[in-house]
């Protein structure tokens, strides 16, 4: 592992980009400690799936810094970051359709194995990865669907899939785009103590409207608005703030 | 029931030589040939979604690489084969490197124009290539001292070498590497997201699949004897992507069935009907809307529904 040089686990200094005259982030600067829990809210189109694709290499800034546990990353490619401790969830689901679960979560495992690159052996010949496989999916409470193919079951489950992805990885950094996005009641309370219980070892930022259950599991807020960050700091004092109500929270 | 399908198509691959004459076998190893060249193209566009039109470069390019180096500069065939081969896969490496800079159509078209450049200079250096007229009175290589001059023994070699092919590809298709491929198939961003490295995946593929293709090629030329520009043709990279997508493209069996067929087509029916890419068109037209996945996955729905299995 690298050495913790900056103390930061994520440290985002004057990123800029635009989108030909559309700015979509505009000199955000935020650090993010090791095991914080950070919340980003800003209306729609405020920059923060933007700035998450930013974070994880998906997109490229126009300039400006981005640190993962001190190291400079802005120049690595998506795959290159994962092997430093970087993991993502979509809003919109990502998934391998035609495959089972118990495959979509190996090949999660699979990417940060050198194993990726063999060639004559068969992927069950690890039996290792079927066996962590399960044990993540057991860990999110879809261990009796690992053998159906995603296409066949219900939204709210795959949602769930798309965290256990993300979780096998063990990541450092783990970025959740709205994973609560379309979720019932009861399901949504489900990802929430599912997401609660993630180990301090990883940092987790997270997008989400939902602010009755973020709130909960969120420590600070950052409030992005027109690509700007507004507002930026503990829970309480950031909800508390006028600049917040005004925004975002409204009447 | 799927084992049935194995046995039938193992079955239709031992018997020729045993009853059949010439003709057929000759038509057999025809189509083991194609069945490699379909193959090979395969990997690209079933399991790694790069559509190209240009695969016929590294078929053509192996073939003409051995008879230059059998004919005009005295090379023995063991030696001419390895070079063929390491030529045609470096080859694929370098195109690999520029084709792979664009996914999809943008692919497709630079795969095409590859092809088409290589294509052009077998007709244009008539010096080296024999242009138009092609290069001839070539001979086949006789492994461990065995001729395969008569059409059975040279049908049996084909077998072999395209037993070992099919093996080959299966097993990397199987691999952990080979699911890395389907996932970059099928999501590149996540892959990329969970630590793949989405153009690597693809560039060995592209190398892979230039060998085997080049495999095919040395069996190409050793078959007819004989090279001319139009194996590297537009029509011959399409008529292989035509068996890929009429067979079952991502299947292990829909290459060899879809290569048979066009093969047939070409062939059998050309004795009757003149026209019979018309007849291929509409063949391919039927598969298409009836089987739209291809033949193989086809026949394999329509099993399972009879055996009144759920899809």
């Amino acid at each position: 592992m690298t050495p913790l040089a900056s103390g930061y686990a994520l440290e985002v200094i004057n990123l800029k980009k635009a989108f030909g005259g559309l700015v979509v982030t505009q000199s955000v600067s935020l650090t993010i400690r090791p095991g914080e829990r950070r919340l980003i809210i800003g209306p729609n189109g405020a920059g923060k799936t933007t700035l998450f694709n930013q974070i994880s290499g998906d997109m490229h800034p126009n300039s400006g810094h981005i640190k993962l546990f001190g190291t400079e990353i802005t120049q690595f490619a998506p795959y290159t970051r994962a092997h430093f401790g970087l993991s993502r969830t979509y809003q919109i689901i990502t998934l391998f359709n035609g495959d089972t679960l118990e495959h979509n979560v190996t090949l999660g495992l699979l990417g940060l194995r050198r194993s990726r690159w063999q060639m004559w052996r068969p992927l069950s010949f690890y039996g290792d990865l079927a066996t962590e496989a399960r044990r993540v999916l057991d860990a999110v409470g879809l261990l009796h669907l690992a053998a159906y193919p995603v296409s066949e079951i219900a939204y709210g489950e795959k949602r769930r899939v798309e965290l256990a992805m993300a979780l096998a990885q063990k990541p450092r950094l783990l970025l959740l785009d709205e994973p609560l996005a379309g979720l019932s009641n009861t399901e949504r309370s489900q990802v929430k103590s599912l997401i609660a219980s993630i180990p301090r070892q990883t940092t987790v930022i997270m997008i989400e409207h939902d602010m009755d259950t973020a709130l909960d599991l969120a420590e600070t807020v950052t409030l992005l608005n027109y690509g700007r960050v507004i507002v930026d700091g503990d829970r309480d004092a950031v909800i508390a703030d006028e600049r917040t109500r005004e925004v975002y929270l409204g009447a | 029931m799927k084992w049935i399908g194995v046995v039938l198509l193992a079955a239709s691959f031992l018997l020729p030589p045993v009853f059949a004459g010439d003709f057929y076998v000759n038509l057999a190893s025809q189509i083991l040939i194609a069945a490699i060249f379909a193959l090979s193209l395969n990997l690209l566009v079933g399991y790694g979604g790069m559509t190209s039109l240009g695969h016929a470069s590294y078929l053509g390019v192996a073939a003409y690489i051995s008879a230059l180096l059998t004919s005009r500069y005295g090379f023995g065939h063991g030696l001419a084969a390895i070079i063929s081969i390491a030529g045609t896969t470096g080859m694929a490496a370098f195109f690999g490197v520029v084709a792979l800079r664009a996914t999809g159509l943008g692919f497709l078209m630079i795969t095409l124009a590859f092809s088409q450049v290589l294509w052009g200079l077998a007709y244009r250096m008539s010096n080296v290539t024999n242009g138009d007229n092609g290069i001839a009175g070539l001979t086949r290589p006789m492994p461990f001292g065995i001729s395969l001059d008569s059409a059975v023994s040279f049908y049996w070699f084909a077998l072999i070498v395209t037993v070992v092919a099919l093996l080959m590809m299966t097993i990397f298709v199987s691999s952990s590497f080979g699911s890395s491929l389907k996932g970059v198939r099928d999501q590149p961003r996540r892959m990329a997201a969970l630590g793949f490295n989405p153009w690597m995946i693809r560039w060995i593929t592209f190398i892979y699949a230039g060998f085997w293709c080049g495999v095919s090629g040395l069996l190409y030329v050793y078959y007819n004897k004989y090279i001319h520009p139009t194996s590297l043709s537009i029509t011959s990279s399409a008529e292989a992507l035509l068996g890929v997508i009429a067979g079952g493209s991502g299947t292990l069996g829909g290459p060899v069935v879809g290569a048979a067929l066009v093969l047939l087509l070409k062939n059998y029916a050309s004795a009757y009907i003149e026209r019979w890419n018309m007849l291929l068109g509409l063949v391919f037209l039927f598969i298409v809307l009836v089987m739209p996945t291809g033949i193989v996955p086809g026949l394999n729905r329509l099993a399972r529904g009879l055996q009144g299995r759920p899809q």
